[in-house]
């Protein structure tokens, strides 16, 4: 078994094991033990993933082929550059803080942990994909368990919401699927064979017009689950209704599939469609962050204000992915893992506030600073690591775009660029007020004056996550190298 | 000189910052205070020892000091040509902020030993100001624009956690929020700046941005707009960022606020350190404000520096919290410093107003920083803030009173204080350039002369109140920073500064213009004169010039309306104009629209399922209306 392929055999396994699983002492164990082969496994793949590129010029390592439908030319084909290799880590630490911090799931907790691994199991199938098809499998494997789980152990309008995150998602794939398979049928080279290889279908230029049809396709396809503006409304009311190691895993790395997406299908092998429709999917983008930020300054509920965010944060990736250039793209990477712990950590944070408290209504909370001091700061750092300050991942990722985006001289870009450089005003206003309502102040309800402070497996949970947000923030340099080598590719091809 | 080890004076107060940040629940109060102070008294022990190795030992290369790098690595890449660096520079200017910093930081830890004895926060207290004091020193040893940006933002956070410390409170709570909010959006422009300039130069790095020749100055100002240069337009734009944290008009709305803080973190933070980041900014990037369409955005600092020296003046004589008081006569000493490096030349003499400003930020720093714990000592004696809770307290606070009298006296301009100094080359150096800009100077000397001495008098004389317990001096660990403090007050006059701090780097001969200076000095008097007859004793005086200035004298009082304005603008445009309705629009209109469509999904199969019924003989029917619709649209099209 090559090194790829087992983030996804690990989870099959551990979904074995888990159906032999009695109560939920054993479920979570087993679970953790298998979170955790992962993520031990991912940090090795970092120090693999240096070792063969020491040894190796191609950008793409460790790559298996092994043919899948002989007749359509479908291959199970697994690849990994530095940008899979970064989202992968990613993803087991966020997996892994999710178990952590589901550690006392009493409903259901076999069927629970089911959902959430094979959640991952698809997410995982995805990064390492570089076969269209393949990929495209494993999002639909990726998205399917979001219904149950939002349906059975989500809270407030849980019914509602999973449909309506359902039935958007499942749109977007089925316009993937036209996209897909309109590069499929216009991908033969030279010996005439169509094929669903990325790195193949890279060699080819794809006939213009084509390019310009499918590209918005593809684009809006992958947009959705990257909450692109106006296709955004799933993501608030999801995230509210969802159980909170759900939300951890959609916002923190289910919604990374888009931007990935947009990246490596949409931009990468439809360059012409790209050059074609940028300006009008950086409006779009624009009015994503702008919008967000501004959405989130009026909202009381804490999922609901981090879901605004979200969009706002995530617009900054598609905008940045629009600017065409290395700096833009590289700080559109590391966006992507700065939002991913980020909004993993708030989400985690907010359901333990939700845990204790039982509400998530901001006007209804206050001088929680004073009852649960760990939570709350870990709250104020996670929030500053959200408005961009210095020394968190945020401030990195976002300089990266703001550089990039100024180096397009043109009044459209330059507009553009100062209207999502202002967001950074707006995204500290909806911070401080959530700071100074919720944390600052007096207590509220006599009932917050005996609230517990975290435990030993949320605390585990918050350190996975603020380790990485504090490390890419503090030595930024090493990521954002392992990055940029691996966009050469990109850059030549669209650049 | 191997400068290498100045690298530990920003890294001491961070390395104690962790240590009583995360041992705050552990650490005991009385161990936190000691070592916060021993870690910056050994800041300012490395700090002593640089300014002697570079002014004395070393001293000028080739005529002039030279900008030495102690220590540069790359931090991050953006292009080939512009990355941010961390690095430490030594020059002139970093070398006396860091005797500022550092000084200030090690007197106020001490100060705050006594100050908040009991607080339960005391450890955190300790944590915050080491985490302030670490990003201030990183913020003057920058070596290029993006690091300066970083460390602004870090001063930022921590004076927004100090301003909030006492977070039970909402007045508190709401000054940290407005300080943190206004000076991020003045950074919004700062950052814009700091783009604009990176893109078009091609550098961040401030020896390179001020050791440009004219060759490539002509081409960095080629790309112009609206008749500027880029390059200007983005100095006015970083010009802007430091307004915001220097408090000048129309961005100073967060300082008054401020004073929600305890007084120390005032006297550090919102008198001697923090708020002069802004002219440290300009005169950090001196020489390309100086060139770069020949001063075009200098002359910007300049009138806004005057129009704030003036505003705060104004609006200090009729504050009646000593802290207020003490904020707004900060805002207005700033905005003298803008002035002066707004009509300082580059070379030799010429760049007496670059020297006098420096000289008046050091100066400002001992006696504002003094005049802060004074207010301090004296407040923590009476608990109030207020002069009208005050009175008579020379014979009560007989320390407090000789120090804040000295303060006072020195930022009055009184000869042989210090403030007369570095003020007197303000004036004259605006004289030089700029005779209304002198006037303006010279007015705003006599008010600040007038409202200082109405603080002083009403504090110290007029009659006795009665306080709620019995007033005494505060312990040693007060008083003898306000001692030393004091001492300095009257020092930083006899510095040299001519000699180690100008422009050029070269040095020139100072002296007092004394013709000159009698004409400040006499302002200054009349105004301490007029004090001295309206509130050395209780008299009605006040009160009859204030019926006699009616509306105006509200006006200054209610601070001529700025808070209301932004209220305005952010509460009913942003909040109730933009971001309410995008709500609205997100609900009804985008989500409307995504329901509706699912519904009218959901009721067309409602409507349709009816076809499946499972009877054969409906499927017949439909089968054979197939068939001849088919047919008749196949026969059609044939």
């Amino acid at each position: 078994m090559d090194i790829l392929s087992l983030f996804v055999t690990v989870p099959i396994f551990t979904l074995i094991a888990l159906l032999f699983a009695k109560g939920l002492k054993q479920v979570r164990i087993i679970s953790l033990i298998g979170m955790g082969i992962q993520f031990v496994m991912a940090i090795n793949l970092v120090f693999a993933y240096f070792k063969e590129r020491a040894i190796n010029s191609d950008i793409m390592v460790f790559t298996q082929d092994y043919t899948w439908f002989k007749n359509f030319n479908i291959h199970y084909t697994v690849g990994a550059d530095g940008i899979t290799v970064a989202m992968i880590v990613l993803t087991a630490i966020v997996v892994l803080a999710g178990v952590f911090i589901s550690w006392k799931t009493e409903d259901l907790p076999k069927e629970f942990f089911i959902s959430l691994i094979v959640l991952a199991a698809g997410v995982y199938g995805f990064f390492i994909s570089i076969d269209l098809f393949t990929m495209f499998v494993f999002y639909e494997i990726a998205v399917i368990p979001m219904f149950l789980l939002i349906g059975i152990w989500g809270t407030g309008p849980k019914e509602y919401s999973a449909m309506k995150l359902t039935l958007m998602l499942m749109g977007a794939s089925a316009l993937l699927l036209v996209g897909i398979l309109g590069i499929y049928f216009n991908s033969a080279g030279a010996d005439g064979v169509l094929t669903y290889n990325i790195l193949d279908i890279a060699k080819v230029t794809i006939d213009s017009d084509a390019q310009k049809l499918f590209f918005p396709i593809v684009f809006i396809g992958f947009g959705v689950l990257g909450a692109m503006f106006p296709f955004h409304t799933w993501s608030p009311d999801g995230h509210a209704s969802a159980p909170t190691a759900v939300s951890m895993l959609h916002a923190g790395v289910l919604m990374k599939l888009g931007g990935y997406g947009i990246f490596r299908v949409a931009m990468y092998l439809l360059p012409e469609g790209a050059a074609e429709w940028g300006n009008f999917f950086i409006v779009l983008a624009v009015i994503g962050v702008i919008y967000g930020a501004l959405a989130a300054v009026r909202q009381t509920d804490l999922k609901y204000i981090n879901a605004y965010s979200s969009v706002s944060h995530l617009g900054m990736v598609l905008f940045a992915l629009l600017m065409m250039n290395k700096t833009a793209w590289n700080g559109a990477i590391m966006q992507s893992l700065s939002h991913g712990f980020m909004t993993a950590l708030f989400f985690a944070l907010i359901g333990m506030i939700y845990g204790r408290t039982h509400t998530r209504d901001i006007t209804k909370l206050g001088g929680l600073l004073k009852v649960i001091p760990f939570i709350s700061v870990i709250y104020v750092i996670a929030g500053l690591a959200s408005l961009g300050l210095p020394g968190f991942s945020g401030f990195v990722a976002e300089m990266q775009i703001f550089q990039g985006a100024f180096q397009h001289p043109d009044t459209f870009h330059r507009i553009a660029s100062i209207i999502t450089v202002s967001a950074i005003v707006v995204t500290a206003v909806y911070i401080l007020r959530v700071v100074g309502i919720m944390l600052m102040g007096t207590i509220k309800n006599e009932e917050h004056l005996s609230l517990k402070d975290a435990t030993w497996y949320e605390k585990t949970g918050i350190f996975l996550l603020l380790i990485p947000i504090i490390g890419m923030g503090m030595a930024p340099l090493w990521l954002s190298d392992m990055i940029t080598e691996s966009l050469a590719p990109f850059i030549h091809r669209m650049l | 000189m191997d400068y290498s080890y100045t690298i530990l004076i920003p890294l001491l107060p961070f390395i104690t910052f962790l240590i009583l940040g995360l041992g705050s629940f552990k650490i005991k109060p009385n161990l936190a205070g000691l070592i916060g102070s021993a870690s910056l008294g050994t800041s300012l022990i490395l700090s002593l020892y640089t300014a002697y190795n570079y002014f004395i030992k070393v001293g000028k290369v080739d005529g002039a000091y030279e900008a030495v790098y102690a220590f540069k690595t790359t931090w991050m890449n953006f292009t080939p040509t512009l990355h941010i660096d961390m690095g430490i520079l030594i020059d002139p200017i970093s070398v006396m902020m860091l005797i500022v910093v550092t000084l200030i930081a090690f007197l106020v830890n001490v100060y705050s030993i006594g100050y908040m004895k009991g607080d339960t926060g005391f450890t955190k207290f300790f944590a915050f100001l080491s985490l302030f004091s670490f990003s201030m020193l990183g913020l003057v040893l920058a070596t290029n624009l993006f690091q300066i940006y970083i460390f602004w933002e870090l001063v930022g956070v921590s004076s927004f956690l100090l301003i909030g410390f006492y977070y039970t409170k909402p007045s508190a709570i709401i000054a940290a929020k407005k300080a943190f909010i206004v000076t991020r959006f003045a950074d919004l422009f700062f950052l814009i700046g700091i783009l604009l300039m990176g893109y078009y130069t091609g550098t961040f790095d401030f020896a390179e941005l001020t050791s440009a020749d004219s060759s490539q100055l002509a081409e960095w100002t080629s790309v112009t707009f609206m008749g500027m240069s880029i390059i200007t337009f983005s100095l006015i734009l970083i010009f802007i960022g430091g307004a915001g944290k220097s408090a000048m008009f129309p961005l100073h709305i967060w300082l008054p606020d401020a004073m929600e803080g305890p007084t120390p973190v005032s006297a550090l933070i919102h008198a001697a350190t923090m708020v002069v980041a802004g002219v440290y900014l300009v005169a950090r990037l001196f020489n390309v404000y100086y060139v770069a369409d020949d001063g075009l955005a200098l002359e910007v600092v300049a009138y806004v520096g005057a129009f704030s020296s003036l505003f705060a003046a104004i609006i200090a004589l009729t504050q009646n919290d000593i802290k207020r008081v003490l904020a707004f006569s900060t805002m207005s000493q700033i905005g003298y410093m803008m002035l002066a490096l707004g009509v300082s030349g580059y070379e030799g003499h010429d760049g007496l107003g670059y020297m006098a400003s420096m000289w008046h930020l050091f100066t400002h720093a001992m006696f504002k920083g003094l005049l802060f714990l004074a207010a301090g000592s004296i407040i923590h004696a009476v608990h109030s803030n207020m002069l009208k809770d005050m009175g008579s307290l020379r014979k009560k606070l007989p320390i407090t009173h000789i120090t804040f009298l000295i303060a006072t006296l020195a930022i009055a301009g009184i000869p042989f204080f210090s403030g007369f100094f570095s003020k007197d080359e303000i004036l004259l150096a605006a004289h030089h350039h700029n005779k209304f800009l002198y006037f303006v100077g010279l007015f705003v000397a006599g008010l600040t002369a007038f409202y200082m001495f109405r603080l002083y008098f009403g504090i110290f004389w007029g009659k006795e109140k009665t306080y709620s317990d019995k007033v005494h001096e505060n312990p040693k660990s007060m008083t003898i920073p306000l001692m030393i403090l004091a001492f300095m007050s009257i020092a930083a006059g006899y510095i040299p500064f001519s000699k180690y701090i100008t422009a050029d780097r070269q040095g020139f001969e100072g002296h007092i213009d004394w013709n000159m200076a009698a004409i400040a000095i006499a302002t200054a008097v009349l105004g301490i004169a007029l004090a001295y007859v309206f509130y050395k004793k209780e008299t009605n005086y006040p009160e009859k010039v204030t019926k006699a200035f009616g509306i105006f004298y509200k006006w200054a009082y209610d601070k001529f309306y700025m808070d209301e304005l932004y209220f305005f603008i952010t509460r009913q445009i942003i909040f109730k104009r933009i971001s309410a309705p995008f709500a609205w629009f997100d609900k009804k209109i985008i989500d409307g629209t995504m329901d509706l469509i699912g519904n009218t999904t959901v009721k067309t199969s409602e409507k349709i399922k009816g076809t499946q019924s499972g009877r054969v003989q409906d499927y017949a029917m439909y089968f054979i209306g197939g068939i001849v619709v088919i047919t008749m649209v196949v026969k059609y099209i044939m």
